[in-house]
C-alpha cells in the first residue's frame, strides 16, 4: 500500500464505511462496491438516501452503476489520466482548499534543481537507468532547510544507509511497501515558499505536471466525453471544501496494474488539494479482496516485511540493529521510535534470550537478498530453485495470473502442504490440469509431493479479522470444525512444536532462532487447540511489569517491553480483548469507538487533526470532528484523536527537537517525516514521484499523453510460459479486465463447492458489447473461445449493452469481461479466467496487471489436447511474438540473468503434432 | 372466538364482509384467532435500492434447506439462463426467494442536467411535483436529470456513432420477489386437507406433513408462486420463515438483506413507510416508481408482502391484474343455483306433466 502510505503515512484505508454515509460525494471508481462488497454497500446506500451524489467510474456497467447517479464508462487501464484531468481542472480553476494546502501538505516545499519532470523528458522522470529500468531518486528530493538534519544522531550512517536503498537488489525487496504504517524517512526539512509562486515548489510542478490533462486529452485518452467528464468534476468540487466532503473508494481494480501504487497516489492528490483528507465524509477507502487481507499485511504473509510494516532486513544494509535503525533514528515523527518497536518485537519473540548484549537477537532474523514475491517465487520453482510451498487459504492456479505458469510452478516442487475448507485445483493440479490433455504435465513425471490438509473455517475456530477499514473483530468460535480439520493456528503452533522437539538437543547454532522462540501458548480442548487470546495478548505487548500494555507510545528500547506488532498495541489495553467489545451502534456515539478495536490506537478516521483548521477549531459545523479544547488543554472529538493528545496547536518545535517532538501543532499527518500530506513523493515509490499516464503493458492503443508507451519501471519475466503481447496488435485487438462477481468468492474453493452458490452463477462466461458480437459472430448464451499470448479459454457468451465499445484515440476499443472464479473441481466447473492474463508487474508492490490486457475472441469451443498448443503457437507466430513452447513439465533451461531459455540445450518442447 | 356465519357467502353470493374479495382490516381474526393475536406482518421489498446480490436467496435456501436447482425449477441441475444475472429463472418448490435481473435500454434525447450543490437537486427541489402534472416532457427531464437511476443519462454522447445528442439510456433493474401471502389467498381457499392455513402472523403456510399433493394450490394461485416437487408430490412455497417468527426472529431474507431493499414488519407500519418512500422517489423525479400488491382494493385484496417496483410489473415477471379466484364465487355459485333451480324446475315440470297424462 505505498500509493496510500507514501501520501499520507499509513497504507490503510483513512476512513470507515459506516463514515461513507457522511460523504456529499462519493465516488467509486477502480470497485465494484455493490457486488464485491455489498454490506458495506449500505453506507453507500445510506449516504444516498441523505442526498449524497453516487458515481461509479469503470470500465463495465456493474450493480454498482445500477444504483449509482452517474454511471461514466472509462477504458480499462485510463485512470491516472481521468484523476490527473480532475487534477489539472482543480489546479486550473482556484478550486483547491488553499488554506487546507498550504497548511496540511507539502506543496509549499521546494525540489531540488535537478529534479526533471515527464514535461521535459518525454514521459520519463530525471534519474532513469534504461540498462536496469530503475531510477536513481536522488534528484527527487526536496531542497534541505539546513544541513544535515539536525536530529540525527549519526549522519554518515543515514547517508550510508540511504545510499544502500539504492542498490538494485535491495530495491527488489520494496522497502517502500514499509510506508504501510509510516511515511518513508526523510534526512531534512524541506525549505518552504508559503506563497506558492517559486517555480521549484510541489504547487507549481504539479501544475506544470498535469497541465497536459486536459479534458479533451481525457476524452482522447479514456473515451470519456468532456461533458460527462465536466459533470463529475463539478459533482466533486462543488462537493468539498469546508462544508462538504467527498469520498473516494477504490478497490483491486486499481491496484492490479503495472501502476497500480500511482493510481491510488493520483487520487491521493485529488483528494488533498480537494482538502477531503482526515475529515468526516471523506478520504480514501481502500476496500480489501477479502476477509482479513489488511490483517495479513498488518502482521505479513509478504517476504519483504515484519509485523507492524517494518522491513525484512536485507543482507546488504542491516548488519545489527543499529544499522536497521539508522535510516529512521531522530527523524522526525512517530518512525523516529522504530528502534523501540523493533526491540519490542524482538523481545516478543525471543523473550529472555533477547538481551541489549546479543543485539536483542537481531541476527536470528533471515536476511532477504531480492524478490522473493509470490511470483517471482513460482517462476524460481519452475526453475528448480524451489523445493516446498505452503499454500494457506489461497488456490493460486486459478486466482493468480498465468494459471498455466502457476501449475508449472507447482509441478517442480518436492513437496506442497496445501491447507484449505476443499479439495482445490491447487491440490489436484497433478491429475486435472489443463496441461495433462496437452501433454505438458504428465502425470508420472511430477515428483511434487503433495499433502492436502483439511482446514477449519471461520465460524470453526476463535480469532480475529482485520477488515478494510483496520478494524480487528474477535469471532468466537460457533462450531467445532467436522472431523481432521483443525484452525491455522493449531496446525502451525503444533508444527511449531514439533520441530523444536526434534532439535531440543541440537547444538547447531542455525538452530537457536527456533529453540529460544517464546512457543508456550496454552492450549486446550480434546485437540489441544492454542488459545488465540494469548496470542493477541502477546501481539499487544507487555510492560516491566507483566501487565498488557495500552498504547505503542509505551514501547522502549532497552528491552523491558514486548510487543508482536507496534500498531496492535492497545488492542489487550487493561487485560481486556478490545476486539471482542460489540456495543451497539445505538448506544454509542457515531465512530462507534466501542464496536472491535482499530489499530492505530482505535482510532477510526485517520489524520483526523486535519478535521480542524490549523489554529484547532473545526472547518465547518456540519464537518466538526476533532477539535482542540482551549479549557481542558486536549484535543477532543467524537473520535480518538490522530494527534499526541496535549500538543497545542500553536506549538512549534524547539531547535534539534526529534521523533515526535519535531512535529509542530499544525502537522495532521504525524507518520510522515514532515507531517504533511505528499502532493510529491520525494522518496518512497519506484516509478516516479507523480502519478503519470502509462499505457497498460498490453493495449489496444499507443500512449496518447508522451513518448514512452508502458511503465518504463514495470517489471516482467519473460518465458516460454509468459509471453506477453505486443501493443496495438491487430492479433490481440480487444482488451479484457478480469473481475468477481457477488455470487462467488475468489478463485472459487468456498463457493463453486457450495451448491446454493454454485446454482447462482453456474457457468463461466464473459460479457460482450452486442456491437463486438455481431462483429465476431458472437451468439448470446453461445460458447466463444478467448485468446491471450498465454492461453486460450472457452466460456458462454453473454451480450449485453451493459458493455460498450468506446472510441479512444480514432479507433473504436471494444472490451470483454472476464470473470476468473472457475476452475476444474466443484459443482460448478469451467476453464479459467486467469490463464489469460500474464505476469507483467507495478514494481512498488508485485501485483500483476490483471484489470487490463489484450485478447482475441471468436465464436465456438476451444481446441483440446496437442491442438490446443498448436492454435497458441499459430497466435503468437502471427503476432510477432516468441514461442510458447515448453518441454515436459515446464522447466525450460533458463538464463539466470535475462530469464530467457537457453537454446538448444535440454530436453525438447512438447510440439503440436506429438 | 369470532363465530363464523353458517350462511357462507359463497352460498349466499353476498360478501359483505368480503371474505371473498376486498379490503379485510384483520385477516388474523378473520381466519379465526383471538383478538389478542400478533399484528399482521409482511415485506415491503423496496426494488430501487435493491444490488441485486441475491444473499435473500441464499439465506432463504439455508434457512429452510432447499435443494439446489436451475432456471427451470429442475431440481439438483445447475446452468446458465443467459437472462442477465438470473439463473434462477423463478419461484418454485425449491426458490423461494427469486431475484429478477431486468436490462433495458434505449435511445433517448437529453438535455443537460443543471448542475449545481447535490442538496438542491435533491432535497431542494420544494415540493413534490403534483400527480398528473401537465408538463410531461419538463417533468421527464427532471426526472432524466436527477434520477437516481438513469445513470447514463448525462451523456450525449455514442460511443458507438460518436454522434452527440442522443445516447443509449441504461437501466438494470433488480427486484427479490416472494410469495406475496395475498388477504384472500386463493391456495389456502383451495387447499382440500387444511395443509395450507393462516397463521397467527396473518402469512400463509403450507404445513409439508399434511399436504397430500392434489395440487388444487398450483393453478388457483394468481402469481404462480407455489409449485409442486415432481419426485416428492408434495407443494412448497415461502413461510415468511413461520419456525424463526415464533422464535421472535426476522426472516431469513430480511436479516440478510444489505441494503434494506427487504424490509420486515407489521403490515400497517410498512405501507406507511412505503407510502413515504413511494413520495420521496417521485419528489426526485423518479416518475415510474409505484407500489405493487400495497392497494387493498386489488383483486387478492392487498398482498402481505408487496414491492415499490420501477416499471410495470409485466416487466418484472409479475402480473398487472392478480385476481384471487375466490372472487368469482358468489358469481359462480348464482349461476350454479340459477341452473339447478332450472333443473329442478325441468324436472318438476316433466313430472308434474306426466302426472297430468
Amino acid at each position: 500500500m505505498p500509493g496510500l502510505g507514501t501520501s499520507f503515512g499509513r497504507g490503510g484505508a483513512t476512513n470507515y464505511q459506516q463514515d461513507l454515509a457522511n460523504s456529499d460525494c462519493i465516488v467509486i471508481e477502480g470497485s465494484n462496491m455493490a457486488e464485491c462488497h455489498p454490506v458495506g454497500f449500505q453506507w453507500v446506500m445510506e449516504a444516498k438516501a441523505r442526498g449524497a451524489k453516487i458515481i461509479h467510474i469503470d470500465p463495465r456497467f456493474t450493480r454498482t452503476s445500477a444504483v449509482a447517479d452517474l454511471h461514466v464508462p472509462i477504458r480499462a487501464g485510463a485512470d491516472i489520466a481521468f484523476l490527473g484531468g480532475l487534477i489539472n481542472h482543480v489546479l486550473d480553476n482556484d478550486l483547491y482548499f488553499k488554506e487546507y494546502v498550504v497548511a496540511y501538505t507539502n506543496a509549499s516545499a521546494l525540489v531540488n534543481e535537478e529534479f526533471q519532470d515527464t514535461e521535459d523528458l518525454d514521459g520519463l522522470f530525471s534519474g532513469y537507468d534504461p540498462d536496469k529500468q530503475h531510477y536513481d531518486q536522488k534528484s527527487w528530493q526536496y531542497e534541505p532547510e539546513e544541513e544535515p538534519h539536525s536530529g540525527h544522531d549519526d549522519s554518515a550512517k543515514a547517508r550510508e544507509q540511504e545510499e544502500g536503498s539504492q542498490h538494485e537488489d535491495v530495491k527488489r525487496t520494496d522497502q517502500a511497501q514499509a510506508a504501510g504504517s509510516g511515511g518513508p524517512p526523510i534526512a531534512a526539512k524541506p525549505k518552504r515558499d508559503e506563497t506558492l509562486q517559486h517555480p521549484r515548489t510541489v504547487f507549481q510542478i504539479l501544475k506544470r505536471h498535469y497541465s497536459r490533462y486536459t479534458p479533451e486529452m481525457v476524452a482522447e485518452v479514456c473515451g470519456i466525453e468532456p461533458q460527462v467528464f465536466r459533470t463529475v468534476a463539478d459533482w466533486v468540487t462543488s462537493n468539498s471544501g469546508r462544508d462538504r466532503t467527498t469520498a473516494w473508494v477504490y478497490s483491486v481494480g486499481w491496484t492490479q496494474h503495472t501502476v497500480g501504487a500511482q493510481y491510488i497516489r493520483t487520487a491521493s492528490i485529488l483528494q488533498t488539494l480537494l482538502g477531503n483528507m482526515g475529515r468526516p465524509g471523506g478520504g480514501i477507502m481502500a476496500l480489501r479482496g477479502h476477509a482479513s487481507i489488511q490483517g495479513s499485511t498488518d502482521i505479513p504473509t509478504l517476504f519483504n516485511l515484519l509485523p507492524g510494516y517494518l522491513q525484512m532486513p536485507n543482507a546488504i544494509q542491516h548488519h545489527s540493529l543499529d544499522d536497521f535503525v539508522a535510516e529512521s533514528q531522530g527523524v522526525a515523527g512517530f518512525w523516529g521510535n522504530m528502534r523501540s518497536y523493533m526491540v519490542s518485537l524482538l523481545k516478543a519473540w525471543w523473550g529472555d534470550a533477547a538481551t541489549a548484549e546479543n543485539d536483542f537477537c537481531f541476527d536470528y532474523l533471515p536476511r532477504i537478498n531480492g524478490d522473493h514475491s509470490s511470483y517471482r517465487s513460482i517462476a524460481d520453482m519452475i526453475e528448480g530453485k524451489v523445493k516446498g510451498y505452503f499454500l494457506v487459504g489461497e488456490n493460486p492456479v486459478i486466482g493468480h495470473a498465468n494459471g498455466r505458469m502457476q501449475r508449472f510452478g507447482l509441478a517442480n516442487l518436492e513437496w506442497l502442504v496445501v491447507r484449505d475448507l476443499q479439495m482445490i485445483e491447487s491440490a489436484s493440479f497433478w491429475k486435472d490440469a489443463a496441461e495433462i490433455e496437452t501433454g505438458e504435465l504428465v502425470t508420472d513425471q511430477i515428483a511434487t509431493e503433495v499433502f492436502f490438509l483439511p482446514a477449519a473455517s471461520h465460524v470453526e475456530k476463535e480469532g480475529t479479522f482485520t477488515q478494510t477499514q483496520r478494524l480487528l473483530q474477535w469471532r468466537h468460535k460457533a462450531v467445532e470444525p467436522p472431523g481432521d480439520a483443525r484452525s491455522d493456528l493449531w496446525f502451525y503452533f503444533h508444527l511449531g512444536r514439533i520441530l523444536r522437539e526434534r532439535l531440543k538437543d541440537s547444538t547447531d547454532p542455525r538452530d537457536r532462532p527456533l529453540l529460544d522462540l517464546t512457543w508456550d501458548y496454552p492450549t486446550h480442548g480434546e485437540t489441544a487447540d492454542p488459545s488465540g487470546e494469548a496470542v493477541l495478548r502477546e501481539i499487544n505487548g507487555v510492560g516491566p511489569d507483566g501487565r498488557a500494555l495500552s498504547s505503542y507510545m509505551e514501547l522502549k528500547d532497552d528491552g523491558s517491553t514486548t510487543s508482536g506488532c507496534w500498531i496492535y498495541c492497545g488492542v489487550f489495553a487493561d487485560e481486556v480483548n478490545q476486539a471482542a467489545r460489540r456495543k451497539p451502534g445505538r448506544e454509542q456515539g457515531p465512530a462507534a469507538l466501542e464496536w472491535g478495536w482499530a489499530w492505530p490506537l482505535n482510532r477510526r478516521l485517520l489524520y483526523n487533526r486535519a478535521s480542524a483548521d490549523p489554529d484547532g477549531k473545526p472547518w465547518s459545523e456540519r464537518k466538526k470532528y476533532v477539535w482542540w479544547d482551549e479549557e481542558a488543554g486536549k484535543w477532543d472529538g467524537i473520535d480518538v484523536p490522530d494527534f499526541e493528545p496535549k500538543k497545542r496547536p500553536d506549538y512549534v518545535p524547539p531547535e534539534g527537537a526529534k521523533g515526535p517532538a519535531a512535529l509542530a501543532g499544525t502537522d495532521p499527518f504525524v507518520m510522515q517525516s514532515d507531517g504533511k500530506a505528499w502532493l510529491f513523493a520525494p522518496k518512497g515509490l519506484q516509478d516516479g514521484p507523480l502519478p503519470t499516464h502509462y499505457e497498460p503493458a498490453e493495449s489496444p492503443v499507443k500512449n496518447g499523453l508522451y513518448g514512452v508507451q508502458a511503465n518504463p519501471t514495470r517489471e516482467q519475466i519473460d518465458a516460454p510460459w509468459n509471453r506477453t503481447n505486443p501493443s496495438s496488435s491487430s492479433v490481440f485487438p480487444f482488451t479484457f479486465t478480469t473481475y468477481r462477481l457477488t455470487e462467488h468468492h475468489t478463485a472459487g474453493g468456498m463457493s463453486r463447492t457450495l451448491p446454493y452458490l454454485a446454482e447462482l452463477q453456474p457457468e463461466f462466461f464473459v460479457e460482450v458489447s452486442p456491437e463486438l458480437a455481431e462483429e465476431r459472430g458472437l451468439e448470446h448464451g453461445g460458447w466463444a473461445t478467448i485468446v491471450s499470448g498465454r492461453s486460450a479459454v472457452e466460456a458462454r457468451v453473454l451480450v449485453t449493452e451493459r458493455m460498450r465499445p468506446m472510441h479512444v484515440g480514432g479507433t473504436v476499443v471494444h472490451q470483454i469481461g472476464v470473470p476468473y472464479h472457475w476452475g476444474s473441481t466443484g459443482i460448478s466447473t469451467g476453464d479459467s479466467g486467469n490463464d489469460l492474463t500474464g505476469v507483467v508487474m507495478d514494481p512498488n508492490v508485485h501485483i500483476q496487471e490483471s484489470k487490463a490486457a489484450t485478447c482475441d475472441i471468436r465464436p465456438g469451443r476451444r481446441p483440446r489436447g496437442k491442438a490446443l498448443i498448436e492454435f497458441m503457437e499459430d497466435y503468437r507466430k502471427r503476432a510477432g511474438m516468441e514461442s510458447g513452447l515448453v518441454p515436459v513439465g515446464g522447466r525450460a533451461p533458463m538464463d539466470s540473468v535475462s530469464g530467457e531459455a537457453k537454446p538448444g540445450r535440454g530436453p525438447a518442447a512438447v510440439q503440436p503434432g506429438e | 372466538m369470532t363465530s363464523v356465519s353458517s350462511a357462507s357467502p359463497a352460498f349466499t353470493g353476498k360478501d359483505p364482509q368480503n371474505r371473498l374479495f376486498g379490503p379485510l382490516p384483520d385477516v388474523t381474526e378473520e381466519a379465526g384467532y383471538e383478538p389478542d393475536h400478533p399484528k399482521r406482518v409482511g415485506f415491503f421489498t423496496d426494488t430501487s435500492v435493491c444490488i441485486g446480490c441475491k444473499a435473500c436467496e441464499v439465506a432463504c435456501k439455508e434457512w429452510n434447506t432447499l435443494p439446489m436447482d436451475d432456471s427451470h425449477g429442475t431440481r439438483d441441475v445447475i446452468g446458465l439462463s443467459g437472462m442477465s444475472y438470473d439463473n434462477t429463472g423463478q419461484l418454485g418448490a425449491n426458490s423461494w426467494r427469486h431475484v429478477a435481473f431486468v436490462e433495458q435500454s434505449r435511445v433517448v434525447d437529453l438535455p443537460m442536467p443543471a448542475v449545481g450543490l447535490p442538496g438542491a437537486t435533491r432535497q431542494d427541489t420544494g415540493e413534490p411535483s403534483p400527480a398528473g402534472h401537465a408538463h410531461q416532457d419538463d417533468s421527464l427531464a427532471e426526472a432524466q436529470a436527477h434520477s437516481v437511476l438513469n445513470a447514463e443519462a448525462l451523456s450525449e454522447f455514442d460511443p458507438q456513432t460518436a454522434q452527440t445528442g442522443s445516447d443509449k439510456q441504461i437501466r438494470w433493474l433488480m427486484s427479490s420477489d416472494v410469495c406475496k401471502h395475498c388477504t384472500h389467498a386463493a391456495c389456502l381457499d383451495v387447499c382440500p386437507t387444511g395443509a395450507l392455513f393462516r397463521t397467527e402472523y396473518g402469512t400463509v403456510v403450507v404445513q409439508g406433513d399434511i399436504c397430500n399433493g392434489c395440487g388444487y394450490c398450483v393453478p388457483a394461485c394468481p402469481y404462480g408462486v407455489i409449485d409442486q416437487r415432481k419426485d416428492d408430490g408434495r407443494v412448497f412455497k415461502c413461510t415468511m420463515c413461520y419456525d424463526r417468527l415464533t422464535d421472535g426472529l426476522m426472516p431469513a431474507c430480511a436479516t440478510a438483506c444489505p441494503t434494506q431493499s427487504i424490509q420486515f414488519g407489521d403490515l400497517d407500519e410498512l405501507q406507511a413507510r412505503a407510502d413515504a418512500r413511494l413520495a420521496t422517489l417521485q419528489s426526485q423525479g423518479v416518475e415510474t416508481a409505484r407500489l405493487y400488491g400495497r392497494d387493498e382494493d386489488d383483486g387478492v385484496g392487498g398482498a402481505g408482502a408487496f414491492f415499490l417496483l420501477l416499471d410495470e410489473p409485466e416487466v418484472y415477471g409479475l402480473p398487472p391484474d392478480p385476481v384471487v379466484t375466490t372472487r368469482d364465487l358468489p358469481a359462480m355459485w348464482r349461476a350454479a343455483a340459477t341452473a339447478a333451480a332450472m333443473m329442478v324446475g325441468v324436472a318438476l315440470s316433466a313430472v308434474l306433466g306426466s302426472r297430468k297424462r
